[in-house]
């Protein structure tokens, strides 16, 4: 529905809220990101999120941190997330850098998170 | 691109977090040139920007610059920052200690994703950082 | 943009062309580089007629008088044929000091008419004939940077083909994956079985990836460590990894070594992990015949 910025694409879809981040984002945008979907989970009554990875080409610690807290912050507003797109470079390296996001979902794609959210009700 | 057997092939000028993203593509750049193979640049960009958003966030600024080899095989970066330095390097470099929040995790990782790790740091003498990784 | 310190150089390519490249054939016939069994006559005087034609385009063009520099615009077309030429007969199996020679083997016809021309006038042949060297000297160090360059492009691609080849993925069923780990497993080797792997799911859009380590011969913990690495790397992704192949003795050894395999799911054999692999991508199986039971 709407995309707000430079750094991501956000859409609200049958109680889904879709994010898709840009490779190019910045650390303050991704905190600025954090705050927003706080706040949009609430406003919208989302259920679920999805989040797309599948631009980002490098997650340091850093990112993969906010990307695990996203997760945390919707479970304790009632949504459930999965983040989708994970390149497999990434994949390794972030097991390598020893963060195993063992708190959040994930799935192969936007579709089969949507599945997954549907088989449960959620969207 | 040249680069001369001992001039870095790019310089980087540590100030703010958009230079994270500079730094990230500075090298990006150099390993496509040497035809770098994805995993391995991967690994060694993410290590890259583990140790430049330190001595943004924490290194109060500094410098990175980017060598590569003559035969074109290694990449080594070297980043300087004129921060408070480290106290307990060995500490530091064990997974989720941190001085600051955000310090957890990032340069013992980044140890472990590159060929080569060295790191010279002292209270008050800010801290050097030079990795080295072979394609 | 001066050609004058081989002028006379260029002058005996152009002047006495069919002989010059005649000549030089058969010096490289004398030196035994050659090689009739790769090349046919007509496949070689082509390549030699490329190589001198590109020479002269380039002789003119670039400036003598500083040291030659095969990188330079003005050699342009003097490298690509050369590095063409050089990538063709590596690939017939000729090595770079065959090549080199080769190529070096073009002085002698050059030195001879020199001399020839330039008998009353030492000081001019003298130069000539030192230009004429670096030339060819820069052609020899061109020719190897090629073949290194050529080298390794050739390893990548073997090695990329040996590591698929070793480390097959193969696709049970639709989205489920299996991984038959064979021999010992090091750092290195798991790297690559990872990186197979992970590429594998997105290939196949695979759910669920089955990894067999029956014909592993020694689980220790660095090889436990290994599995489990990739195993959260699948889940990552956004898939299941299910390890099979556990053997009663390996899973006595693990709980021993205290590992600790977590939420990642293990099977006793392949058949286990499979029934386990196609329930959760939504099949079932039952016996068509009940009279076989």
């Amino acid at each position: 529905m709407t995309a707000v910025h430079d750094a991501a694409s956000v859409y609200m879809v049958e109680n889904v809220l879709l994010i898709a981040i840009r490779d190019n984002i910045t650390d303050t945008d991704i905190i600025g990101l954090q705050e927003e979907l706080s706040e949009r989970i609430v406003v919208e009554g989302a259920r679920g999120i999805v989040i797309d990875i599948a631009a980002l080409e490098i997650v340091d610690t850093f990112v993969g941190r906010i990307l695990a807290q996203l997760s945390a912050i919707g479970h304790l507003l009632g949504a459930e997330t999965y983040t989708v797109g994970m390149q497999p470079a990434v994949a390794m390296t972030l097991v390598e850098l020893g963060m195993d996001f063992s708190g959040s979902r994930t799935a192969l794609s936007l579709s089969h998170a949507l599945r997954a959210l549907k088989a449960k009700g959620l969207a | 691109m040249t680069s001369g057997p001992d001039g870095p092939v790019a310089r980087v000028e540590l100030r703010g977090e958009r230079d994270i993203a500079a730094a990230r593509l500075a090298v990006t750049r150099a390993m496509n040139g040497m035809g770098a193979r994805t995993l391995i640049r991967v690994r060694f960009v993410t290590a890259v920007s583990e140790i430049v958003r330190n001595a943004i966030m924490h290194g109060k600024g500094g410098e990175l610059t980017v060598h590569v080899s003559a035969d074109a095989r290694e990449i080594r970066v070297c980043c300087i920052d004129s921060g408070p330095g480290i106290e307990d390097i060995d500490r530091a470099l064990q997974d989720g200690f941190s001085t600051a929040r955000s310090l957890g995790k990032g340069l013992g990782g980044a140890r472990r994703l590159v060929d080569r790790f060295d790191i010279a740091s002292a209270p008050g003498a800010g801290t050097r950082i030079e990795m080295t990784s072979r394609l | 943009m001066t050609s004058s310190t081989i002028a006379e150089v260029l002058s005996i390519i152009e002047e006495e062309y069919d002989e010059t490249l005649a000549a030089w054939f058969r010096t490289q016939r004398q030196e035994g580089v050659r090689r009739p069994d790769l090349f046919s006559n007509a496949e070689a005087e082509n390549q030699l007629g490329q190589l001198l034609r590109a020479f002269v385009d380039g002789a003119r063009r670039a400036d003598l008088d500083r040291p030659i520099n095969l990188e330079d615009e003005a050699w342009t077309l003097l490298r690509d044929t050369l590095r063409e030429v050089t990538k063709n007969r590596l690939e017939r199996g000729v090595s770079p000091t065959e090549m080199t020679t080769m190529v070096l083997a073009l002085k002698h016809p050059l030195y001879t008419r020199l001399r020839k021309r330039l008998a009353g006038d030492p000081d001019r042949l003298v130069e000539e004939i030192t230009q004429l060297s670096r030339a060819m000297d820069a052609f020899a160090m061109q020719i190897n940077e090629d073949f290194l360059a050529e080298r390794d492009q050739i390893i990548e691609r073997q090695r990329q083909e040996m590591m698929e080849l070793s480390t097959p993925v193969v696709q049970l069923w639709e989205r489920v994956l299996t991984i038959p780990l064979i021999g010992t497993l090091d750092s290195a080797r798991a790297q690559e079985v990872m990186e197979n792997l992970l590429n594998s799911i997105v290939e196949h859009r695979a759910e669920v990836v089955i990894v067999d380590i029956t014909g592993v011969r020694v689980v220790d913990t660095q090889v436990a460590q290994h599995l489990l690495r990739t195993a959260a790397a699948v889940r990552l992704m956004g898939a299941e990894a299910i390890i099979s192949g556990i053997s009663p003795k390996i899973a006595q050894t693990m709980v021993e070594l205290g590992v600790d395999v977590g939420e990642v799911t293990t099977r006793p054999s392949i058949r286990a992990a499979l029934r386990d692999a196609f329930v959760k991508v939504g099949f079932e199986i039952r016996r068509t015949d009940d009279s076989r039971a």
